[in-house]
């Protein structure tokens, strides 16, 4: 990485990170516990990083860290999302649905 | 570079900007109830969308071991979907873990693959990367194995507990520190991950039941730290977008829970939590207590007009929500205003109870947060506590010498009558004595907290026909 895609990725960074606290105050109290499965669902897009890994097959040692790694953050994809939707199902309210 | 190359990279980089978009959206519609399943579809797609765009990748010569990854991590991430709700808060630890384990493989690979030619800076990111991954996987592991009561819960303290962790703190960046001087020094590399991980263990220790909501933010705050700096090595825009958005989310709810603890954020951040003091239980003499039976409760919950439940892990462990959701529908068919008072760390973690109870089918615009229901106890006839002790502790408010003193509480004792179900007189974990049951206007409701809320449904029912 040379010094101009570093600032440029420093930039990015510190950019997600006011979205992230703008989007995620504004999260309700209700949610919290849906709002920390889903960020890890999403966080698991680390997986990316271990499939190049994998497919590129450039050392053994590479291979296999990349093949746990993939393990790892796919049942984190999948269960993350699994279980935000049951919960979410679960929210009712006691008057009429109406449409946001 | 040829011409097509180039073009597969810019497919497979609109993929990712979609994806971060898709992300954000996602992130944006858990604002409310209404919306927020449209989140997880918008998180689903997105994610679908990067690893196809990942599967273009120009280097990618093994797909076989890629696919049956992908299918073994779906084998252990279904069941993982599946658990029952109650377990939520050790399979969210288990999945920070996960998350780390993947960061902390990945960002271990890279060095191998690239040392001795890896620049300063990209070494000191490759070396946070790893720290925190590591710190993570054991603490996360932790964390989980004391929700799930395979390890003890207590928290385990012993003298200059701080200073040796400190030290293995210490000793980790200076590991990092030389590397980031030679990164060729390959055999310094896997000590650093070892002391990361001895790290995590000794982390979280000392921490008990109560400190977990905050415990769980804070390791999540770590996981998506550590993966923003993956994706700094990586040089993936979509990765820094996502550690970014997971990692302010882990930050905002750490703040969160120890403002609703009084604790510092420097406290919590030093992992300088979960000291027992039970000095305020010591020397207390015994003091009268009223009691009431379920018929007695029942009479009084049916002449009332307005009650607020307030619940708390103790409902939790007696898995008493769905005979407090049979309470609420007779209270409610008898014209009595009930609603659930929500302190922010009542449970296990961030927003525990508001699940345990809307998987009771409790309406959620039933369940009101702390500061909004506050100032309506005084205009309350009962309030009902339920397995909840030190989130009502009126000595948070008064006593100054109070190892809670300064925690924001619930003001029960403000209601005309409170009524608490609870075991015994037994102090609770904290050992931390709580004046509101000493209260003129407090009735102790002895027992099992399923059972005592069935007993009042049974007489309900019965007085009605």
């Amino acid at each position: 990485m040379n010094s101009s895609s570093l600032i440029n990725a420093l930039f990015i960074f510190v950019l997600a990170g006011f979205i992230g606290f703008e989007v995620i105050r504004r999260v309700s109290p209700l949610l919290h516990t849906p709002l920390m499965s889903l960020t890890n669902a999403l966080d698991a897009i680390a997986v990316v990083g271990a499939i190049v890994l994998v497919g590129e097959h450039k050392s053994s040692l590479s291979a296999i860290f990349g093949f746990i790694a993939v393990v790892a953050a796919t049942s984190n994809i999948v269960g993350g999302f699994l279980i935000t939707d049951r919960m979410l199902k679960m929210f009712k309210s006691s008057r009429p649905a109406a449409k946001p | 570079m040829t011409p097509e190359f180039a073009g597969s990279q810019v497919v497979i980089e609109l993929l990712y900007l979609i994806a971060s978009v898709l992300f954000i959206l996602s992130l944006r519609w858990m604002s409310s109830p209404a919306t927020a399943r449209h989140g997880i579809w918008a998180g689903e797609v997105g994610m679908l969308l990067a690893i196809c765009g990942t599967l273009l990748h120009h280097g990618i010569v093994d797909y076989r071991l890629i696919a049956i990854a992908l299918v073994l991590g779906t084998i252990i991430g279904v069941p993982l979907g599946r658990v029952a709700m109650t377990a939520v808060p050790q399979r969210t630890a288990l999945s920070h873990a996960f998350g780390a384990l993947c960061v902390t493989l990945v960002g271990s690979a890279e060095f191998y693959l690239r040392s001795p030619d890896i620049s300063r800076f990209m070494m000191s990111v490759l070396s946070l990367e790893v720290i925190l991954g590591g710190l993570t996987v054991t603490g996360s592991l932790m964390a989980a194995g004391k929700l799930q009561e395979i390890l003890p819960q207590r928290p385990l303290t012993y003298k200059g507990q701080n200073f040796v962790n400190f030290l293995l703190l210490a000793v980790a960046l200076a590991l990092a520190v030389s590397l980031v001087l030679h990164p060729g020094a390959r055999t310094l590399f896997p000590f650093m991950i070892l002391v990361a991980l001895s790290f995590g263990v000794l982390l979280i220790i000392p921490i008990g039941g109560a400190d977990m909501p905050t415990v769980i933010s804070l390791l999540n705050a770590y996981a998506g730290l550590s993966a923003a700096a993956m994706g700094f090595v990586l040089d993936s825009k979509l990765l820094i977008i996502a550690g970014a958005l997971d990692g302010s989310s882990g930050l905002i709810l750490s703040i969160i829970m120890s403002k609703a603890m009084n604790r510092s954020f420097t406290n919590v951040l030093f992992g300088a939590f979960g000291q027992v003091q039970a000095a305020a239980a010591a020397g207390q003499e015994a003091r009268p207590v009223r009691s009431a039976t379920p018929e007695e409760a029942a009479a009084i919950l049916s002449a009332a007009n307005r009650v607020i439940v307030v619940p708390g892990y103790g409902m939790a462990v007696a898995q008493a929500q769905h005979k407090v959701r049979e309470l609420y529908d007779g209270l409610s068919k008898r014209g009595v205003d009930v609603r659930f008072a929500i302190h922010p760390v009542a449970g296990r973690m961030p927003g525990h109870m508001n699940v345990l109870l809307a998987e009771a089918d409790i309406p959620y615009d039933r369940l009101i947060e702390m500061d909004e229901i506050n100032g309506d106890f005084p205009q309350t006839d009962v309030a009902l506590v339920i397995g909840a002790n030190d989130v009502t502790n009126p000595a948070a408010r008064t006593d100054t010498t109070s190892p809670i003193y300064g925690m924001p509480i619930l003001d029960v004792d403000k209601s005309h009558t409170v009524m608490v179900i609870k075991r015994s007189m037994n102090p609770g974990f904290a050992g931390i004595d709580n004046p509101l049951y000493y209260l003129d206007n407090t009735l102790m409701l002895f027992g099992d907290a399923k059972v005592f809320v069935g007993s009042i449904v049974r007489e309900l029912s019965g007085g009605h026909t």
